[in-house]
């Protein structure tokens, strides 16, 4: 039903006899249903992959017509038409430092928590509450993450994070924002380091103790070094879901059109206390279901945030792909 | 920490510090979390002790409700409203998940079928990498290109003149609805579900299918006979993560879902698909700046603390059936 209008309508699956090579053998003689049931699956493949080419073509299109270059170093004004409200660097900007607190935090601490559970591991329980943790974080809502921030980053403990008047604590600021979605990358920093850590064998931590190696030097100079793709991968996947999320930026960081540095303090700590948008938001504001309805605008700036999680994408897979031609451990 | 590591058996760095530096460090990750549940839960509390157990039942315009909460926190007395009747906004989660959770199921079961077994090598190559794509493009595109292009097709051509006619006087069919978000969320939470699915069905045991394959069971059938029974956990783990996925979309379902406090009603016919509603994640995002009104605060905080629990308890259980999928899955 809802997947009929979901997109471009499916090109016609291929008739199952023939078109699978290798993989399927002989689906001639298989019951009517059951090639009924390919015939779904190649349906359902060729749909999914005609989605990802509209998205992606449509926005490109989309993109080269609205998106001047002007646009990347202009900050938003406000105006009363779309050729007044000028351009998105400060979302652009503030997308750059997001991305950059939510990974300085989240990637030690993240590399961390997996050398603990996979390297430590004791007492037992607790890994299985650290491990429960971990995918509790990965499912809460992002919404339910912000507001929790909210209360931590309003109390007066950490006003010198925001800013302040008069004694009560704005609490919306890139420290506020970038701390929570930290929380964001952190499972995904996990399971990848994880991932990596798990691959290498039990003999090379071994050989590593014979030749007296303490076991933090082993996991500093062998284990680390060894998990280096995975760890980048997951830092490669952390960093784009820090890019993509909305509810955070939107909660936390206030989602003003401009970067709103805080009068009075030092150079990078003024921005950083400060209110501020992200492309996201940008892109959120300027749909029109935002303040800001500027769809023109929206389109330019989803194209820029596109742009970016497909290159992260494609690092990610190259990283994956060499690390795979390097070869894993030989037993 | 390169030149501290020097000595490397030196006691900055014994094994046993590290230990217990990594110990703090996951103790407080675990304490985080503990706090992030306990602290949403108090904060929402006074709105859930002034209704009661009708805080969940229906009963007047929720929107209206929550309009009067914000304005008495406004008005500088201390005598709050706390009338609140989540319904609409329950339902409308419900309807949405729900929906959509099964509609995923359906195609990611055959898409991963079909990337496991049945796609041929060139298949495979571009399935995949579109997988990934979809599952890492940013909610807010999706809502962009939701509401610049689904939600016109929507409105102009499939619901009717009469259709929006008949409930004219009660809500507006502008193409903003169930329909629409359901058809996105869907396509959003699909692909976390190919992922789980296919890990699963990658690792079940070769020998099981292989011995159904000699009995002469042909391979469609042995597949979803064998293959996609033994990987019974992985999908029940895939479907109830993608739930939690589900409840916590908030940005995307804010654009598309109509954003009205309305309860779509199944009694109305097949009309009922086009109602706009409101799930309780976009009422978050949608009412942040309510916040700093102490009982719309409470009431959001308890909207926050619901999501929260249910999101925790589809965690623990998609934890828990991957641990069994651990023990019987890969060899």
């Amino acid at each position: 039903m809802a997947t009929e209008v979901a997109g471009p309508p499916a090109p016609q699956a291929p008739p199952s006899g023939k078109g699978p090579t290798g993989a399927v053998e002989g689906s001639a003689t298989w019951s009517l249903l059951d090639r009924l049931g390919l015939v779904i699956c190649w349906a359902l493949g060729l749909l999914f992959c005609a989605i990802a080419v509209a998205i992606v073509v449509y926005l490109f299109l989309q993109g080269i017509k609205f998106l001047k270059p002007s646009m990347l170093w202009t900050p938003a004004a406000s105006g009363f038409s779309e050729n007044e409200t000028g351009g998105f660097s400060d979302a652009l900007i503030g997308t750059m430092i997001v991305g950059t607190m939510g990974i300085a935090m989240a990637l030690p601490v993240g590399v961390a928590i997996t050398v603990w559970l996979v390297e430590y591991g004791r007492p037992t329980a607790l890994a299985r509450v650290v491990e429960m943790t971990i995918e509790a974080i990965a499912g809460i809502p992002s919404v339910v993450i912000a507001l929790f921030g909210t209360v931590i980053f309003s109390s007066t403990a950490l006003g010198f994070l925001s800013r302040t008047s008069g004694g009560v604590v704005f609490g919306r600021s890139f420290f506020a924002a970038g701390a929570m979605l930290s929380l964001v990358a952190l499972p995904l920093i996990v399971a990848s380091t994880r991932e990596g850590l798990n691959a290498i064998p039990r003999h090379v931590r071994e050989a590593s103790y014979a030749v007296g190696k303490t076991k933090a030097a082993t996991v500093r100079r062998i284990l680390l070094p060894s998990a280096r793709p995975q760890i980048v991968t997951g830092l490669i996947l952390g960093l784009g879901r820090i890019i993509g999320d909305t509810a955070i930026i939107v909660i936390l960081l206030g989602a003003t059109q401009n970067l709103a540095p805080v009068e009075g303090a030092p150079f990078p700590l003024d921005y950083l206390r400060g209110a501020g948008a992200t492309l996201t938001t940008f892109v959120y504001e300027s749909s029109p279901t935002g303040n800001l309805d500027q769809p023109q605008k929206a389109y330019a700036a989803a194209f820029v945030l596109l742009l970016m999680v497909l290159a992260l994408n494609a690092a990610a897979e190259a990283i994956h792909r060499r690390s795979r031609k390097a070869g894993t451990w030989s037993h | 920490m390169e030149e501290d590591f020097q000595p490397e058996y030196g006691p900055k760095w014994s094994d046993q510090r590290v230990e217990r530096m990594l110990g703090a460090l996951v103790v407080f990750i675990v304490g985080l979390l503990l706090a992030m549940i306990v602290v949403v839960l108090l904060h929402g509390l006074p709105s859930f002790l002034h209704n009661g157990l009708s805080w969940f039942g229906a009963g007047g315009e929720v929107d209206a409700q929550f309009q009067a909460i914000y304005l008495s926190g406004q008005s500088g007395t201390s005598d709050y409203v706390w009338t609140f009747h989540a319904w609409p906004l329950i339902w409308s989660t419900i309807l949405i998940t729900f929906i959509s959770v099964f509609l995923a199921l359906f195609i990611s079961l055959f898409i991963s079928v079909f990337l496991v077994e049945f796609a041929p090598a060139w298949m495979t190559r571009i399935l995949q990498p579109v997988v990934y794509f979809l599952a890492s493009v940013p909610s807010v595109i999706y809502g962009l290109l939701g509401v610049l292009i689904l939600v016109p097709f929507i409105g102009n051509h499939l619901i009717t003149e009469p259709e929006k006619a008949s409930v004219a006087g009660v809500i507006s069919l502008t193409g903003y609805g169930l329909l629409t978000a359901v058809t996105i969320l869907t396509i959003m939470i699909s692909p976390l579900m190919i992922s789980i699915f296919s890990d699963g069905l990658r690792s079940v045991k070769p020998g099981w299918v292989e011995g159904s394959l000699a009995l002469g069971v042909n391979r469609w059938r042995t597949t979803w006979k064998i293959a996609v029974r033994a990987a019974r956990p992985a999908i029940v783990a895939g479907t109830v993560l993608a739930v939690a996925r589900a409840l916590g979309e908030s940005v995307m379902l804010a654009m598309i879902s109509g954003s009205t406090g309305f309860a779509p009603n199944p009694l109305d016919g097949l009309i009922f698909v086009f109602e706009p509603s409101r799930p309780l994640a976009a009422t978050i995002v949608e009412n942040v700046d309510a916040l700093s009104s102490h009982p719309a605060n409470a009431t959001l905080f308890a909207i926050a603390s619901l999501l929260l629990y249910s999101a925790a308890v589809c965690s623990f259980g998609g934890y828990l059936a991957r641990r069994s999928m651990r023990k019987y899955g890969a060899a």
